[in-house]
């Protein structure tokens, strides 16, 4: 266990951190709703990437523009956006990824729930030159768009020191992972997710040597956590439930890895940089590994939860999927496929709204680790 | 296909469009050579999705095969639920579009109608419509073990940009590679000039026939429409197509001359918004019908010339890209919202209704921001009904009676005030 307690006041109330920190600089504040949107050129515009991810139940508000059929993460963003706790944003961005976000963006678009709003319309396709070269200029256009929205110069000096501040994060939140992964009671998945909330809409620099501070103290542990339990591995879409690997970890066993937007997939990929920094970036996303919303190829993630699911050891693979989430339903029964083929068993959790019924998730969950 | 069953009804029968037969013969002659066996046609099959470009498959002489029409028969012979109970026992979430999910249990299961659709060579998967496409024939993909090509057009919100463009522009290009590789034969560029004329000639066509409802009363309603346009989805850019439409388009203006209605007492003329809902076609229709009103309209046929503006025939390349990237579910809801409009003042419609189509995220989710803009616009009430295309589980005939019944109330009060 460790003293988190600087992430864990940042997730539990991302907004209030963001109001303080518009407060202190008097930059501003652009929300983006997915692993997606290139932070770096935002930072690099001065200023501040912020994810949308509500944590209430309640999106009552998003009821006038949408269906009850459509993913609590998009409807609870636009409740959130419609009741004015997103007042403190400057922008929106909104990277193409799923139908429901594409909607989304329009939604917003049209009430005005923002001054500047950006689409960047990533290619589907990440294996082609073809979808390289427009990734590129689509990137160059996002960069006009927050010049022209913000009134600011993006030079290449600014680029280049955004990404050398997200890889220095990345690169700690990798490391962190690791620690995880190898010692899971010196840093707990529910921990690690309270820090991972909380970087997803941090000032860069700040997180930067928040993250140094807690890795060397990670370093100078000296336990022998031989940890023996069941080792698990979370998949899915965006996961806000933390009550997930807490049940996990208080039935004794430990999460070693997850493959979420809002987890590994967010600090997955370094930036090169030496190269052109639009290209770089542009690379990156070519590099790690997809999500569902994009294609690499036909195999390319059920290839890489085997591969985490060997490299990590684990036992058993926690599905955890919103409910209408349209990619990750698709993608679920392939994956279960593969699971099943390495002969690991794995559980499937659908997530309605943010208040997934606890006792009931932790019979559930304490039955899967019994068989594993 | 049998959308509507053969009919009996003597009044029915006096209003029916008469080559409706010949379209039913069109359609069983053309699956019945996709299911030939394939030493009798040796030709290849593509399965392809409804906004794919299937003018380079005409060209090439590879047989086009739409699940999504699949999934429209699935839907009308009321096997939707069965079906999508088997994908969900496959693992397949009941909220994934219900197309995807019929014809992924169709073809583990060899149901459905007609036996199952043709195994494909090929799948050609064009994400305009839809991101759900993609998922879908990655996993047909995975289970045919064929080749998978991804025409991935970029969303146009606002805008196409010059880079959407070139990227659009490129891909046309590594398309056609891919049929050459695949089926083993060069494209044949005169012909695809000859394919690209009568794909254009078919969709003109297409627009007149929808236009014929122009005229009060109209000589047709879009429950017609939606059997008829399966050709233009299907097998666009080939003659038969144009074959047809000249016929039905010189039935419908002889009705129109004749002053024949497919509503008996036209009063009102509504507009419908999403696909249809497959399985309770005829009672839909009956139910408006019987209040005398006329769906003269709707944005699911007239999507296939959505973007025939975009067509400039000097640049069949250019064309192509841009006439695909910009299909009307690929652009912003606000300017969904504005096709309706212009459709509402166009046919003159007094009224909307908007299937909420649980299936259709990309198509239905916006709807109430459609609603309120054509209410503001168009000064006409619209009401919307909760239902599926396919899955006739999620639909509650009671709710829907009630629903209509209402709002043709309203319109009668409107009318009179
Ligand atoms: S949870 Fe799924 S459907 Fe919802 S925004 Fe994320 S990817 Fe899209
Ligand atoms: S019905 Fe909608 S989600 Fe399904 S394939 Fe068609 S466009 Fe896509």
């Amino acid at each position: 266990m460790q003293d988190i307690s600087f992430f864990k006041d940042i997730a539990d109330n991302p907004e209030a951190y963001a109001r303080k920190w518009k407060d202190e600089t008097r930059g501003r504040i652009i929300g983006h709703f997915c692993s997606y949107t290139p932070i770096e050129i935002v930072i690099a515009a001065g200023a501040l990437p912020f994810r949308v991810l509500s944590l209430r139940a309640d999106s009552s508000r998003a009821d006038a523009h949408l269906q009850s059929y459509c993913c609590n993460v998009v409807r609870s963003a636009l409740h959130d956006a419609l009741s004015g706790r997103l007042d403190f944003l400057d922008g929106a961005v909104f990277p193409h990824t799923c139908d429901s976000i594409q909607r989304l963006s329009d939604i917003w678009r049209i009430n005005n729930l923002q001054r500047f709003h950006a689409d960047v319309i990533l290619p589907v396709k990440l294996n082609s030159d073809s979808a390289r070269e427009y990734l590129v200029e689509v990137l160059a256009r996002f960069r006009n768009d927050l010049e022209r929205g913000l009134g600011v110069e993006i030079t290449a000096d600014k680029l280049r020191e955004a990404i050398d501040i997200c890889n220095r994060n990345r690169k700690s939140l990798g490391k962190l992972y690791r620690t995880m992964q190898n010692h899971p009671k010196r840093l707990r998945a529910s921990e690690l997710y309270q820090i991972n909330r909380a970087a997803m809409v941090m000032d860069g620099r700040r997180l930067a040597d928040k993250l140094d501070e807690l890795v060397s103290r990670l370093e100078s542990v000296d336990d022998d956590d031989d940890f023996s339990g069941k080792r698990i591995i979370l998949s899915g879409g965006v996961c806000h439930v933390p009550d997930i690997s807490r049940i996990i970890e208080k039935l004794g066993a430990a999460v070693v890895w997850d493959d979420f937007c809002t987890g590994a997939r967010y600090f997955q990929g370094f930036i090169d940089e030496k190269a052109e920094p639009i290209e770089a970036i542009a690379r990156r996303y070519f590099d790690r590994i997809v999500c569902p919303a994009k294609h690499a190829s036909l195999s390319s993630r059920g290839d890489y939860l085997v591969e985490a699911v060997k490299y990590t050891r684990a036992h058993g693979i926690v599905f955890v999927l919103q409910k209408f989430c349209d990619p990750h339903a698709f993608d679920y029964p392939y994956l279960r496929e593969r699971l099943v083929e390495i002969g690991i068993p794995s559980i499937l959790i659908e997530i309605e709204s943010q208040q997934a019924g606890s006792g009931q998730l932790e019979t559930r969950i304490e039955a899967f680790l019994e068989i594993l | 296909m049998d959308l509507f069953g053969t009919e009996k009804d003597p009044e029915r029968v006096k209003r029916a469009i008469k080559c409706d037969q010949r379209m039913r013969e069109i359609m069983a002659a053309y699956y019945l050579e996709a299911k030939a066996p394939k030493a009798q046609h040796g030709k290849k099959i593509a399965w392809i999705t409804s906004g794919g470009p299937v003018e380079p498959l005409i060209m090439m002489d590879i047989i086009p095969v739409y699940p999504e029409n699949y999934g429209a028969m699935i839907g009308a012979s009321k096997m939707g639920g069965d079906l999508c109970e088997k994908a969900e026992a496959m693992g397949y979430a009941r909220d994934l579009c219900a197309y995807a999910r019929s014809d992924i249990a169709s073809s583990r299961v060899n149901g459905g109608p007609i036996g199952g659709l043709p195994e494909p060579d090929m799948l050609i998967c064009c994400n305009n419509i839809c991101g759900t496409v993609m998922k879908w024939y990655e996993v047909q993909a995975r289970y045919y073990d064929v080749p998978l090509f991804i025409l991935d057009t970029p969303m146009c919100h606002t805008e196409y940009t010059p880079e959407m463009h070139r990227y659009m522009s490129r891909q046309i290009a590594e398309y056609v590679d891919f049929l050459e590789r695949v089926s083993g034969k060069p494209a044949d560029l005169e012909r695809a000039l000859q394919v690209g004329r009568l794909s254009l000639k078919a969709q003109r066509l297409w627009q007149e026939i929808l236009d014929t409802n122009l005229h009060r009363p109209a000589p047709m309603t879009c429950f017609d429409a939606f059997f008829h346009m399966a050709l233009i989805v299907t097998l666009r850019g080939s003659e038969i197509v144009v074959e047809y439409y000249q016929e039905l388009l010189a039935e419908l203006k002889e009705r129109v001359a004749a002053g024949i209605a497919m509503v008996p007492n036209e009063t009102y003329r509504l507009l419908w918004d999403n696909i249809p809902v497959w399985y309770r076609m005829r009672w839909l229709s009956d139910r408006f019908a019987a209040h005398g009103a006329a769906l003269v309209a709707d944005t699911y046929t007239s999507g296939w010339v959505s973007s025939m503006q975009y067509v400039n025939e000097d640049d069949p390349v250019g064309s192509l890209a841009e006439s695909y990237a910009r299909i009307f579910l690929n652009t912003g809801t606000d300017s969904m919202a504005e096709n309706i409009v212009s459709m509402a003042k166009r046919y003159h419609a007094d009224g909307l209704v908007i299937h909420s189509n649980r299936s259709c995220k990309p198509y239905s989710l916006g709807q109430y921001d459609i609603q309120r803009i054509v209410e503001r616009k168009a000064a006409i009430p619209s009401i919307i009904l909760e239902a599926d295309m396919v899955d006739d589980r999620a639909f509650s005939e009671s709710q829907i009676a009630t629903r209509i019944d209402a709002f043709i109330e309203m319109l009668k009060e409107r009318f009179a005030g």
